[in-house]
């Protein structure tokens, strides 16, 4: 128990201090993670603890990135990337395999080794890349988008060579497999499976039916499932059950020898039109972010300085050799599949290292008899080494290349402006009927509602509606508040609604808000938490059952218009009046110059009401008064 | 018998004299129909589809409203404006209101030796209605002299108002000399071309 609670502070602690540093140095998360790993690797090597095992847990954390990747992409945009995925994702694993074999040949290895080098370092690193440009906000550009095609086809493409390898073994390596597949193998082999040793069909039969399994229960059986959990209303049980969806997902991939990664970002895709989108998405992430950090981490500590410094200008040389030739087959594939611009280089750059998918490949390979023992270890340097150099060149992306391409990158920007997203929270009487407004005048809204059965109506009349609490903040940048332009508060507990407005006026301040208050006194709260628009949500609706009342009485419908026009402006006057004096101490203190003010003015309007000041009146009726006056002036109005 | 619509404008109704008295007067005649635009319309949201289908039901509009800065209320120019479509009005097919009659009765503070060239108004009354007059020429009616009390805030309406009844009962029993009143410069009180029956 102490050494776990040893670990966990001693990595918490290198994160917490090293990541902020990082960012605040503008080097990203990820070389704060890299740089705290190395920092505490003495430690860790001093207290005989397993980083590979650590490395191989956190490695989890690539699967729920993918998870929430497959989130954001509907099976329409999939479907829409698929000659992307297929030849530039193709063309990127073969070419550089290839490349890198003949690289290899060319050092004196036999072609087996090289072509094993080249699957192990073809793979680019999911992990950094995509937490990378997910930081960066260049997930959706034009070279983030070929980026994720290639990285998704790696992914795929690992599993056939986990098959491929164990045929190039090596007859020398043989003797040492009796202990190698001891302490590596049994590390990450599958050590229980449902189609080893089954024919082909089967195989095949048991495969297609784990990837449908996975569809129909991401299609049919997460709407009643989390129907059934938001019914309880506890926070942590949707937490468990995202969380056990996707470690089930994983785990049935794994089963049956595919890509857990490849299986959870089909649940994803399948999930991305669910309307618990955002809530799962909110659930999964800081598991992702947490594990993530690990692993990075772990890569750090991995490093072995002492190979490093004994074969330094060997290392390096095949480190930034190897990140050239990537680089350069990447450009190449750009050119030809037109991605073009900073979007180019942002491509060619950012997927140029090799990727953690290497580890496991090299260890699968040592076990396989494949790659001696020596060489594996040079190559996991090589492959620690370009990833620690990634976040260098993404750098290079920003400073000197973006500069370039600065004009292209602006117009960019104000396109996404333009599609801003309108985020109205709570969906009841008074959201629902802004969403009507909005959505039939063709505007795009996120709804968020904390009620499921309100979402099952929702649903029904074809209404894009996302379960969730609006107030928590993960939620709400789940549902894109960083990029929307307008946020509606029409949640009917004030409290809430406040602290909701405060959230999202400290987390975007250019953003609009419109909120409904619930009396006067909430109006001040919502305008000291930062919203542009307040509105009582009755206001309206008495003012016009007042003027109704008007007319019933008798009184001249325009001239009822007039007096209600009046009533409110007056209303509004004061509202303003007092809006400055207001804070949540002076409504209580009788002797604060907000209640005495407010006071003058309630005798004020009281005077109106009992007609005894005549200014509300001929306020409204100002302009359509006679020019001149008349004779018998006081009974003309009667 | 003609089908005749009165059309009452009057933001200020309730300090009106002589459009209230008028209004009162005629609001007793019999199968005319009445509209206080203002009080149909407090929130100047016209129905476009409702005043076009009175127009065609009826053969005679006569349209009563104090002039305001040498023009009627804004409510009567929002309501031309929606209401006279083309193609219903004018342009293509916009022959709806062909050889209806068109009439206008106006109140001015201003006394009638205003409207001349050396009074303060500087034109005669009927320059500032030529507007309305263009507007029933151009949708095919007949535009009828206006009829109008000047000095209005300083006359006792009853005069008035009485011979406003005239007007509309005439204009109702077919009884007006539409050929005179198209001639006339302005109607009053004393000069309407009503014939005996």
């Amino acid at each position: 128990m102490t050494g776990f609670l040893i670990l966990a502070t001693v990595f918490l602690v290198a994160g917490v201090i090293a990541v902020p540093i990082a960012m605040r140095l503008g080097l990203g998360s990820v070389l704060g993670y890299l740089i705290a790993g190395i920092a505490i690797s003495p430690v860790l090597s001093a207290l005989h603890v397993d980083v590979i095992s650590i490395q191989h847990f956190a490695e989890f954390g690539v699967v729920m990135m993918l998870f929430l990747v497959g989130l954001e992409l509907e099976p329409k945009m999939l479907w829409d990337m698929r000659r992307r995925l297929i030849g530039l994702g193709g063309l990127q694993v073969s070419v550089t395999v290839i490349a890198v074999m003949l690289a290899a040949m060319a050092l004196g290895q036999p072609w087996t080794i090289g072509l094993a080098c080249g699957m192990v370092l073809a793979l680019s690193s999911t992990a950094i890349v995509m937490q990378t440009l997910g930081e960066k906000g260049l997930t959706k550009s034009d070279g983030g988008q070929a980026g994720f095609s290639v990285l998704l086809f790696q992914d795929i493409a690992a599993i056939p060579m986990l098959a491929v390898i164990p045929l190039l073994a090596l007859p020398e390596l043989a003797h040492h497999a009796a202990d190698a597949a001891h302490s590596t193998g049994s590390d990450h082999g599958t050590s229980f499976s449902l189609v080893e040793g089954r024919a082909g069909w089967q195989v095949a039969i048991i495969t297609f039916a784990a990837i449908g399994g996975v569809i129909a229960a991401g299609a049919f059986l997460t709407g009643p499932l989390f129907r059934f959990i938001a019914a309880a209303n506890l926070r942590e049980l949707f937490v468990a059950t995202a969380l056990m969806f996707v470690i089930g997902i994983a785990l049935l991939m794994t089963l049956v020898g595919l890509s857990p990664a490849l299986g959870t970002f089909i649940a994803g895709v399948v999930l991305a039109n669910s309307e618990y989108r955002h809530e799962l998405e909110s659930d999964i992430n800081p598991f992702r972010g947490l594990l993530l950090g690990l692993f990075f981490m772990t890569v750090g500590a991995g490093v072995n300085f002492d190979l490093l410094s004994a074969e330094f200008a060997p290392i390096i040389g095949m480190t930034i050799g190897l990140i050239l030739l990537k680089a350069l087959v990447l450009l190449a594939l750009a050119r030809l599949f037109k991605v073009s611009g900073a979007d180019k280089w942002l491509f060619g750059l950012g997927l140029s290292q090799a990727g953690e998918f290497g580890f496991v490949l090299l260890s699968f390979t040592v076990a396989n008899n494949v790659l001696p023992q020596d060489i594996s270890d040079r190559l996991l340097l090589v492959v620690a080494l370009s990833m620690m150099l990634t976040p260098a060149l993404f750098m290079v992306y920003e400073r000197l290349i973006v500069p370039r391409y600065i004009v292209e990158e602006e117009r960019e920007a104000d396109e996404i402006e333009s599609h801003g997203n309108v985020i109205i929270a709570g969906h009841g009487r008074f959201g629902g009927i802004v969403n009507r407004m909005l959505r039939s005048a063709g505007i795009e809204t996120t709804v968020l509602d904390y009620s499921s059965s309100q979402l099952n109506m929702l649903k029904r009349f074809g209404v894009r509606a996302f379960y969730g609490d609006a107030t928590r903040a993960d939620l709400l940048h789940a549902a894109g508040l960083e990029t929307a332009r307008l946020l509606v508060v029409a949640i009917d507990n004030r409290h809430a609604a406040t602290e909701l407005v405060r959230l999202a006026r400290n987390t975007h301040p250019e953003l609009h808000i419109v909120a409904r208050a619930v009396d006067r006194t909430h109006v001040y709260e919502l305008y000291q938490a930062g919203a542009n628009d307040m509105i009582r949500e009755t206001f309206d609706s008495s003012v016009r059952a007042g003027r109704s009342a008007f007319e019933a009485l008798g009184m001249h419908p325009f001239v009822a218009e007039k007096f209600c026009e009046a009533f409110v402006k007056d209303d509004r006057s004061v509202l303003r009046e007092l809006a400055d004096l207001y804070t949540p101490e002076a409504a209580l203190d009788l002797d604060s110059p907000y209640i005495a003010r407010a006071k003058e003015l309630m005798t004020q309007q009281g005077a109106q009401l009992t007609g005894r000041g005549r200014a509300f009146r001929e306020r409204s009726d100002r302009g359509w008064m006679p020019p001149m006056p008349q004779s018998n002036g006081e009974s003309a109005e009667s | 018998m003609a089908k005749v619509i009165h059309y009452y404008a009057h933001p200020g109704h309730r300090h009106s004299h002589t459009n209230k008295a008028m209004w009162q007067a005629a609001t007793q005649i019999p199968d005319i129909t009445h509209v206080d635009l203002y009080a149909e319309y407090p929130r100047h949201q016209i129905d476009i589809d409702k005043e076009q289908q009175r127009l065609m039901d009826h053969d005679v509009i006569i349209m009563q409203f104090p002039l305001f800065w040498y023009s009627s209320p804004s409510l009567v120019k929002e309501w031309i404006d929606l209401t006279l479509e083309r193609g219903f009005a004018f342009g293509e097919g916009g022959d709806k209101l062909k050889d209806k009659v068109f009439a206008l009765a106006v109140s001015t503070a201003g006394s009638q030796d205003a409207y001349a060239p050396d009074g303060y108004q500087r034109l005669p009354l009927r320059a500032y209605l030529v507007p309305f007059e263009q507007t029933a020429w151009l949708t095919q009616m007949r535009f009828l002299a206006p009829y109008v009390q000047h000095s209005a805030l300083q006359t006792n309406p009853k005069d008035h108002s009485d011979g406003f009844s005239k007007l509309i009962t005439a204009l109702r029993d077919d009884r007006l000399d539409l050929d005179a009143a198209s001639r006339a410069e302005i109607l009053t009180h004393t000069t309407l071309p009503i014939k005996e029956a």
